[in-house]
C-alpha cells in the first residue's frame, strides 16, 4: 500500500458551486482530456498510437474517481499494489494487467499514473495508457497468436516510479527498453504519454488557481453526483424492475485451436440498481484471447450505450458506478488466472460492444444496431531488407484493419470504417514509402454487408504485395461465427485471409497466426468482415439498391438473393419481377426475429472446413488440464 | 488620387469600403446581399460608396474581394457533378475515407456519413502504376483509360479530378490521363492532384482535388459574372480575390484554384485586424470574430497570421493553406437549453440564425439566444444606433425566463448572466486552442475583437484570457472589407520530398526550394507584381522519422542564401517540438514538404487619424442606462462612438454604440480611444 505524501493536510471545505461555474469546469476538463489525446497523437512514433490512436486518457479526483476520460482505472487498487511513497513530481509506470486490477488488459499497454498537486496537497490524478507496438517477446509486435502465458508476450513492467520527484529513472528505463525491438518507438511514445499527463496536471492546477481548490473539488463532487442522478432516472425508465435480459455472442477461436468461446451477459434491475452478471461466461481460454476486464470498465461501456442517446454532451465520469453491480467470475474468459496469456484481447473488447448492443437494444430500439465491426484486426509484417540500399536494415509494420459498420436505426452502416473513435487507416502512400510493399487493391467487397432496410457496411479487401522476404502475423476473428443482423436484417459476410504466392499457389491462413514466411511477389489478401443488416431487406427501395449496384457496392446476383431485386438482361431493374419475387419471398419466410445470428453453431462447425478451408476448432477445455500449473 | 475598393459579401449584408490610398480616408456602404446574383448587391454598394465619396466609378484602381461563394457551394451542396479518376484498385478511396468515424466511443451509432463530393458511380479506374520512388511499375493502359473516361462523358459530369497513387512523386500518368480527357471530355475543367496538392497521402490529396473540381464551375461563373457586371457598370479596375491564406490573387487564377478560397471570408477579418492592430502598435494578438451563428478565432504573431495546412468547411476537411482559423458554434443567435436529464446549462451549437432570429428581433424567434441574454442584462440598448432595429425586451425576458425556470434560478437576469458566462467560456475554449494548446501564453497577446457580436463579449474574453489590451477596431462589422482592401497579392508553390537528414544535402534542398520559388515568383509576376518587388517566405515541414505529423518551420532567406541549411532546419524544428510538446528525441529528423509563398508589397494606404480630445469623453455621452453586473443593476453610460475623440477614456461600466456593433466596457475597466480609431480596453490599475 503506497503512502501519499502531502505537505498540506488541511481539509478542504466543501462549498456550494453555482451551476454555471459547474458547467464551466465540466467544459474545461473535457478540453483538457482532448488536449491529452492531441499531445500524444502528434508525438508518437509507434504506429499503434500514431496512426491508430490506440490510447486512453483519464483525469481523476483525489480519491481516484474518474471525472473525465474513458477507461477503468481504480487508483486505490493501483496504489494497493505499489509499496512506497508517492509525492510531487512522481510518475508511476506499469504494463502488468495483473498488478493494476486490469486497468490495462495486455502487456502492450503502458500505463502512467501521475499525482496532481496544488499547494502541497493532492487535488487529483492524471493517467493515460497507450498500446506500444512492440514490447519484446517471441514475435515482432509482441502478440504471439499461440501464447499460453504472459511470459511469452514481452516485458511486463510492475508498477514503479519512472520519475521520482521529477527525476527520470534511467537505469530502469534502459533495462525495459533493452527488451524491445524498436526502443525508439517506445521512448517517443512514453515521452508523449508523460507530456500528455503533465499537460492535464497543469490544466487542473490552473483550474484550482482560477476557482480555488474548494470550488474545484466541490465541483468534481457535483459532476459525479450529476452522473449518478442522471443514471438513476435512466435505469428506471429503461429497464423493468426484476426482469432479466440476456444476450450471448462468440469469440471464434483462441489461436491454440479451441473455440468458439461463448460469452453471455445478463442484466437485471433491482430497485434503483442494475446487476450485470458475467457468471455464465466461457472458461479461461488456452490461447491469448482472454479479455481481463475491470469492473469499472464494464460500468463505463454500459453507461456509454445508455447515456450517449440521452445527453451526448454530458461529461463521462465514475459518478454513476455505485448504481451498477458487476459480477465477473474468477478463472473465466473475463478474469483469467495469472499468468494466462492476454495479448489478443482486442477481439474481446470489440465483442463487448456487440454484447451490450444486443443486450440493451432488446428494450431500447433506438440503440439496437446489428453486429458491428467489433474488433481491431491486426496485420504485422517484418524482416530484414535482403537487397537494395537498405540491405540488412530491420523493418517492422503494425497496422489495424477496418470493416463494415453495422446497419443502424439511423441508416446504413458505413463501408470499411472503424467502430473505434479516432482510429484511421495508414495511407497506402505512407506504407509504400516506409515499407517494402505495394498495395495492389484497397476496396470494399460488394455484398459483404448484411442485407437490410439499412444495409450493413461492406468489409474491406486490402491486397499487400510483398517486395522483401519476411514474416507476417495476423490477429482477426469472425471467420467462423457471423456478424448478426437485427429486426429482419441479414448477417454480414465473415472475414478471410489468404496468400497468393508468386508461384501461383494459394495458402488459406487462419484468422490468428504469426511467423508466416512471405517472399517477393507474394500477395496477401486481408479481407475483413461486413456489418450485419438492420430491418427487412425486402423493404429497401429498389432504386437505392440499383444505385448501389451501379456504385459497385452490391452485385446483380447479390441483390436478387439479398433484396429480392431482379435485373433484366439489359441490366435494368425489372420492377414487376422484383415485386413478384419480393411477394414470394415474404410469403415463404418465417416471421422476422429480432436477431438473425446465422446458422446454428453446430451447423457452422460441421461446415467449417468446407466453407472456410480451415479445420473447425475444438471445444474449449478447462485450462488446468491443458497447461500444467 | 488612387482608390482601393474592398468588398465583402456576407449572408445578409454586402459591405463595401472605399479607401483613398494617400490619406487613408475611407467611405463605407452597407447594402442588402443579393444571393440570386451577388454582383447586383456588390455593384449597387460600389455605386453608393462612390457617390458618397464624390468620385467617378472609373477612379477606382482596384477591386479587392473576399468571397464565400466557394464555401457556400460546399455547405449548400451546390457544387458540380465531379468525375474522379483513380488508380486501379483504389476506386473507393473517398468511400473508405481513411475509415475514420468522428465522435467518442459509440459515436458511430449516431454519425451520419456524408456523401463523397465525387460520387462512386462517377469514379473510374485506370490501369497503370507508379511506385513510391516515382518509378513506373506498370505503364498506363491508354486504351482502357480512354474507354473509362468515355463512360464519364455519358454520365454528364461537369468537372474532372485525376488523382493517381504516388503522383506526388511522379505526375506523368496524371498528365497523360489529362491529355486523353481533353480529347474525350472536351470543355470539362480538369484538376490534377499532382498540381492542386503534390503531397503524400492519397485520401487527403484526392479529397482536396475533388473539392477543387466541385467548386470550380461555380467559382469561375461567379468571378466571370462579377467581372462583367463591374465592367458594364463602368468599373474597369482589375478584380482580385482574397485567398484563405490572406493574400490576394487575380480573379482568373482564383477560378483555377478555388480550393484555396474556402476560408476567404474569415481570412479577410484576420487581415483587417492586422491592419488596425498594427496602427495601435500591437503586432502579437488573438482575433475574435463573433457573428450570429459562430465565432472564428486566430493567432497573429509579429503581424503575420498563423497559417495552417488544413481547411475545414462543414463536414469537409481538405489540405489547403489557410489562416489557422478555428470555429466554434457560438454566436449571438446560439440557443441555450437545459437538458431534462442533467439540468446542465448548454448554449449552442443550435442557432436561431437570421430566421427566426433571437426573440428580441421580433421576427418569429421564441427561443432564448445569447443576444436575448444580452438584451435582458441591458448590454444591448433597446434602440440600436441608426434606429434600424428596435429590440423587444419583453420577448427576450420571456425567452430567457424558460431557462431560469428549468434551472431553478432566482431571476431572469441570473439566467441571462449564466448564458453569457457559458458562451464566453465556449469561445475561451476556442481561443485556448490557438494559443495555450499551440504553446503560446495568451497573456503575451492583445485581443482584437470584431464581427457584429464580438465587441459585446470582448472585455469578458480579455478577462478570461488575460490578453490586454482588448482592441475594438473602428467599424468592427466591416473589418473583412478593410482586410480585403489592405492586404497584398500572393502565390504559393509546394511539393513533397521525403528525405531523412542523412540522405540529403543542403544543395539538394536549395535546388528544390529554388525551383518552387521560381515558379511562384513567375506566376506572381504575370499578375503584375515585378520580381524585384516580391517578398518570399520559405516553409519546410519536418518530423522525426516515423512520426505521423509534421511540424512546419520557417526558413529565413539568409540561411537559404548561404547558411547551414540542414542545421538551421534542425534547430528550428527542435525549438518548435520542444515548445509544443516539451521534449525532444534523439531520433533522426526528416524533411517532408516544402512551400514557398511569394507576396507583393503591402499597398501603401495611409492611416486615418481621429481628432485629438482630452481624456473626458462627455461630448459623446448619449444617456445613462442600467445594466446587470455581478448580481445587481448598476448605472452605466452609453456613448456614441462616432463622437469619440482620440485620447478619450471611457470608464466602465459603459456601452459604446455605433452603426453595426456595440462595445461593452466592464466595471473596473476603461477603454482608451486610440488615434487610429480603435478602442483599447484595459483593467484599471489597483
Amino acid at each position: 500500500m503506497a503512502e501519499i505524501l502531502q505537505t498540506n493536510t488541511e481539509p478542504v471545505a466543501k462549498v456550494d458551486v453555482d451551476p454555471v461555474t459547474l458547467d464551466i469546469i465540466e467544459n474545461a476538463l473535457r478540453n483538457a482530456r482532448y488536449e491529452m489525446d492531441e499531445v500524444l497523437f502528434r508525438t508518437a512514433l509507434s504506429p499503434g498510437i500514431r496512426e491508430q490512436h490506440d490510447e486512453f486518457p483519464l483525469i481523476a479526483n483525489p480519491s481516484g474517481k474518474m471525472v473525465v476520460g474513458q477507461f477503468g482505472l481504480s487508483v486505490p487498487d493501483f496504489l494497493d499494489n505499489f509499496a512506497g511513497t508517492v509525492g510531487e513530481g512522481d510518475i508511476l509506470l506499469t504494463s502488468d494487467p495483473y498488478a493494476c486490477g486490469a486497468a490495462i488488459s495486455h502487456a502492450n499497454d503502458w500505463l502512467l499514473v501521475v499525482p496532481i498537486y496544488h499547494s502541497g496537497r493532492v487535488v487529483g490524478w492524471s493517467s493515460m495508457f497507450g498500446h506500444m507496438s512492440d514490447v519484446g517477446g517471441k514475435t515482432p509486435c509482441s502478440m504471439p497468436s499461440d501464447s499460453r502465458t504472459i511470459y511469452e508476450e514481452g516485458v511486463v513492467i510492475p508498477p514503479f516510479k519512472l520519475y521520482d520527484g521529477g527525476e527520470v529513472n534511467t537505469a530502469a528505463l534502459d533495462i525495459i527498453l533493452n527488451q524491445v525491438r524498436m526502443p525508439d518507438w517506445n521512448r517517443a511514445d512514453l515521452n508523449g504519454l508523460v507530456a500528455a499527463c503533465t499537460t492535464a496536471a497543469r490544466r487542473v492546477t490552473e483550474l484550482c488557481d482560477r476557482f480555488g481548490v474548494e470550488v474545484y473539488l466541490s465541483a468534481l463532487d457535483a459532476l459525479l453526483e450529476r452522473n449518478y442522478q442522471a443514471m438513476k432516472v435512466l435505469l428506471a425508465t429503461l429497464f423493468t424492475d426484476g426482469e432479466t435480459l440476456e444476450f450471448s455472442d462468440y469469440i471464434c477461436d483462441d489461436g491454440c485451436g479451441y473455440g468458439p468461446y461463448e460469452l453471455k451477459i445478463k442484466l437485471t434491475r433491482h430497485g434503483e440498481k442494475v446487476h450485470l452478471d458475467f457468471s455464465e461466461a466461457a472458461p479461461q481460454a488456452v490461447g491469448p484471447v482472454n479479455y481481463f476486464i475491470n469492473e469499472n470498465l464494464v460500468r463505463m461501456f454500459f453507461g456509454i450505450y445508455v447515456i450517449t442517446v440521452a445527453d451526448p454532451q454530458i461529461l463521462w465520469n465514475d459518478g454513476f458506478y455505485p448504481l451498477i453491480d458487476v459480477t465477473i467470475p474468477e478463472d473465466s474468459f473475463w478474469k483469467p488466472r495469472y499468468p494466462a496469456a492476454l495479448n489478443a484481447r482486442n477481439h474481446g473488447i470489440g465483442r463487448v460492444f456487440d454484447l451490450f448492443g444486443g443486450l440493451l437494444g432488446q428494450t431500447n430500439p433506438e440503440i439496437l444496431n446489428a453486429a458491428g465491426f467489433s474488433s481491431s484486426p491486426h496485420f504485422m509484417y517484418s524482416g530484414h531488407y535482403d537487397s537494395g540500399p537498405r540491405e540488412g536494415e530491420w523493418f517492422q509494420l503494425y497496422s489495424i484493419g477496418f470493416g463494415g459498420v453495422p446497419g443502424r436505426p439511423m441508416g446504413d452502416g458505413p463501408d470499411g470504417h472503424s467502430l473505434w473513435p479516432s482510429f484511421v487507416n495508414i495511407p497506402c502512400e505512407y506504407l509504400e514509402s516506409y515499407y517494402p510493399l505495394r498495395i495492389d487493391r484497397w476496396e470494399t467487397i460488394p455484398d459483404s454487408g448484411g442485407a437490410g432496410l439499412h444495409r450493413g457496411g461492406n468489409g474491406v479487401d486490402v491486397a499487400y504485395h510483398f517486395e522483401q522476404p519476411g514474416t507476417i502475423a495476423i490477429h482477426d476473428d469472425r471467420w467462423l461465427t457471423y456478424p448478426w443482423g437485427v429486426n429482419g436484417g441479414k448477417p454480414g459476410a465473415r472475414g478471410r485471409k489468404w496468400i497468393k504466392r508468386a508461384s501461383g499457389e494459394v495458402d488459406v491462413l487462419p484468422s490468428k497466426c504469426h511467423d508466416v514466411p512471405v517472399g517477393l511477389g507474394d500477395v496477401l489478401h486481408f479481407v475483413t468482415w461486413g456489418g450485419g443488416g438492420w430491418g427487412d431487406p425486402l423493404a429497401r427501395d429498389p432504386e437505392l439498391v440499383a444505385l448501389e449496384v451501379r456504385r459497385g457496392l452490391l452485385t446483380v446476383e447479390g441483390v436478387r438473393e439479398g433484396y429480392g431485386v431482379v435485373y433484366t438482361a439489359n441490366n435494368e431493374v425489372d420492377a414487376e419481377a422484383t415485386e413478384q419475387l419480393r411477394a414470394r419471398l415474404r410469403a415463404d419466410r418465417d416471421e422476422l426475429t429480432v436477431f438473425d445470428m446465422g446458422p446454428p453453431i453446430e451447423d457452422i462447425l460441421a461446415r467449417c472446413e468446407a466453407e472456410t478451408g480451415l479445420a473447425a476448432p475444438k471445444p474449449p477445455v478447462d485450462i488446468r488440464r491443458v497447461v500444467p500449473s | 488620387m488612387t482608390y482601393r475598393l474592398g468588398v465583402d459579401v456576407g449572408g445578409t449584408f454586402t459591405d463595401v469600403l472605399l479607401v483613398e490610398e494617400d490619406t487613408g480616408t475611407s467611405y463605407r456602404a452597407k447594402t442588402a446581399s443579393t444571393p440570386q446574383d451577388q454582383s447586383i448587391g456588390v455593384c449597387s454598394g460600389i455605386q453608393k460608396v462612390c457617390a458618397d465619396a464624390g468620385i467617378e466609378l472609373s477612379d477606382v484602381a482596384q477591386v479587392l474581394h473576399g468571397t464565400t461563394v466557394a464555401t457556400n457551394a460546399i455547405l449548400q451542396g451546390r457544387g458540380a457533378r465531379v468525375g474522379l479518376v483513380t488508380t486501379e484498385g483504389f476506386r473507393q478511396v473517398l468511400q473508405i475515407a481513411r475509415s475514420y468515424v468522428p465522435g467518442g466511443l459509440a459515436g458511430w451509432i449516431i454519425w451520419p456519413k456524408p456523401e463523397p463530393l465525387a460520387k462512386l458511380e462517377h469514379t473510374v479506374e485506370v490501369p497503370g502504376r507508379i511506385a513510391a520512388d516515382g518509378s513506373v511499375v506498370t505503364p498506363l493502359d491508354e486504351d482502357r483509360t480512354r474507354a473509362n473516361l468515355r463512360t464519364l462523358a455519358d454520365a454528364g459530369i461537369e468537372a474532372l479530378t485525376i488523382s493517381l497513387i504516388n503522383s506526388y512523386a511522379n505526375d506523368e500518368h496524371e498528365r497523360r490521363v489529362a491529355e486523353i480527357a481533353a480529347e474525350e471530355l472536351p470543355g470539362i475543367p480538369v484538376s490534377l492532384s499532382s498540381h492542386v496538392l503534390p503531397e503524400m497521402r492519397e485520401y487527403e490529396r484526392t479529397v482536396t482535388t475533388v473539392a477543387n473540381s466541385y467548386v470550380q464551375p461555380e467559382v469561375s461563373r461567379y468571378v466571370r459574372n462579377l467581372d462583367n457586371s463591374l465592367c458594364e457598370n463602368g468599373i474597369s479596375a482589375p478584380l482580385s480575390i482574397l485567398r484563405s491564406d490572406g493574400g490576394l490573387t487575380e480573379a482568373s487564377k482564383a477560378a483555377e484554384d478555388p480550393v484555396a478560397l474556402l476560408l476567404s471570408g474569415p481570412a479577410g477579418g484576420v487581415t483587417g485586424a492586422v491592419w488596425f492592430a498594427e496602427q495601435a502598435g500591437f503586432p502579437d494578438f488573438l482575433t475574435f470574430d463573433m457573428g450570429g451563428t459562430s465565432t472564428d478565432v486566430a493567432l497573429v504573431l509579429d503581424g503575420k497570421p498563423r497559417v495552417g495546412r488544413e481547411t475545414a468547411v462543414g463536414d469537409l476537411t481538405v489540405r489547403a493553406t489557410s489562416v489557422d482559423v478555428r470555429t466554434v458554434g457560438a454566436g449571438g443567435g446560439s440557443i441555450s437549453h437545459v437538458p431534462e436529464l442533467t439540468k446542465a446549462l448548454r448554449v449552442g451549437p443550435q442557432s436561431a440564425g437570421a430566421a427566426p432570429g433571437p426573440a428580441a428581433y421580433g421576427t418569429g424567434g421564441t427561443e432564448p439566444t445569447v443576444t436575448d441574454a444580452n438584451v435582458v442584462l441591458g448590454y444591448l440598448p433597446s434602440e440600436l444606433a441608426g434606429g434600424e432595429i428596435s429590440l423587444d425586451v419583453d420577448a427576450s425576458r420571456t425567452a430567457v425566463a424558460t431557462i431560469a425556470d428549468a434551472m431553478g434560478l432566482p431571476s431572469v437576469e441570473a439566467a441571462a448572466a449564466g448564458i453569457v458566462d457559458i458562451v464566453n467560456e465556449n469561445m475561451f475554449g476556442a481561443l485556448r486552442l490557438v494559443s495555450v494548446q499551440q504553446g503560446f501564453d495568451p497573456r503575451d497577446f492583445a485581443l482584437v475583437s470584431f464581427g457584429g457580436a464580438g465587441p459585446l463579449h470582448a472585455n469578458a474574453l480579455g478577462r478570461l484570457t488575460g490578453s490586454w489590451p482588448v482592441i475594438v477596431p473602428p467599424s468592427p462589422g466591416v473589418l473583412c472589407a478593410y482586410g480585403d482592401a489592405t492586404t497584398c497579392a500572393r502565390d504559393e508553390s509546394a511539393r513533397t520530398l521525403v528525405r531523412a537528414f542523412s540522405a540529403t544535402t543542403d544543395d539538394e534542398l536549395r535546388g528544390v526550394i529554388g525551383e518552387l520559388a521560381d515558379s511562384a515568383a513567375e506566376r506572381l509576376a504575370t499578375e503584375g507584381v515585378p520580381r524585384d518587388q516580391q517578398n518570399a517566405r520559405y516553409q519546410v515541414d519536418l518530423r522525426y522519422h516515423g512520426q505521423g505529423f509534421e511540424i512546419p518551420v520557417e526558413l529565413d532567406p539568409e540561411t537559404l542564401d548561404g547558411g547551414d541549411l540542414l542545421a538551421a532546419l534542425g534547430a528550428a524544428f527542435d525549438a518548435e517540438h520542444k515548445r509544443l510538446f516539451s521534449f525532444l528525441l534523439d531520433n533522426e529528423r526528416e524533411v517532408i514538404n516544402f512551400r514557398v509563398t511569394v507576396s507583393g508589397p503591402r499597398p501603401d494606404v495611409a492611416w486615418q487619424r481621429l481628432d485629438e480630445g482630452t481624456d473626458d469623453p462627455s461630448q459623446a455621452l448619449t444617456r445613462d442606462t442600467e445594466v446587470w453586473m455581478d448580481g445587481a443593476y448598476i448605472k452605466a453610460a452609453i456613448y456614441d462612438r462616432d463622437k469619440l475623440l482620440a485620447g478619450n477614456v471611457v470608464t466602465g461600466p459603459a456601452i459604446v454604440v455605433e452603426m453595426d456593433s456595440t462595445t461593452l466596457v466592464l466595471p473596473d475597466h476603461a477603454a482608451t480611444v486610440h488615434t487610429s480609431g480603435s478602442l483599447l480596453i484595459r483593467p484599471l490599475e489597483g
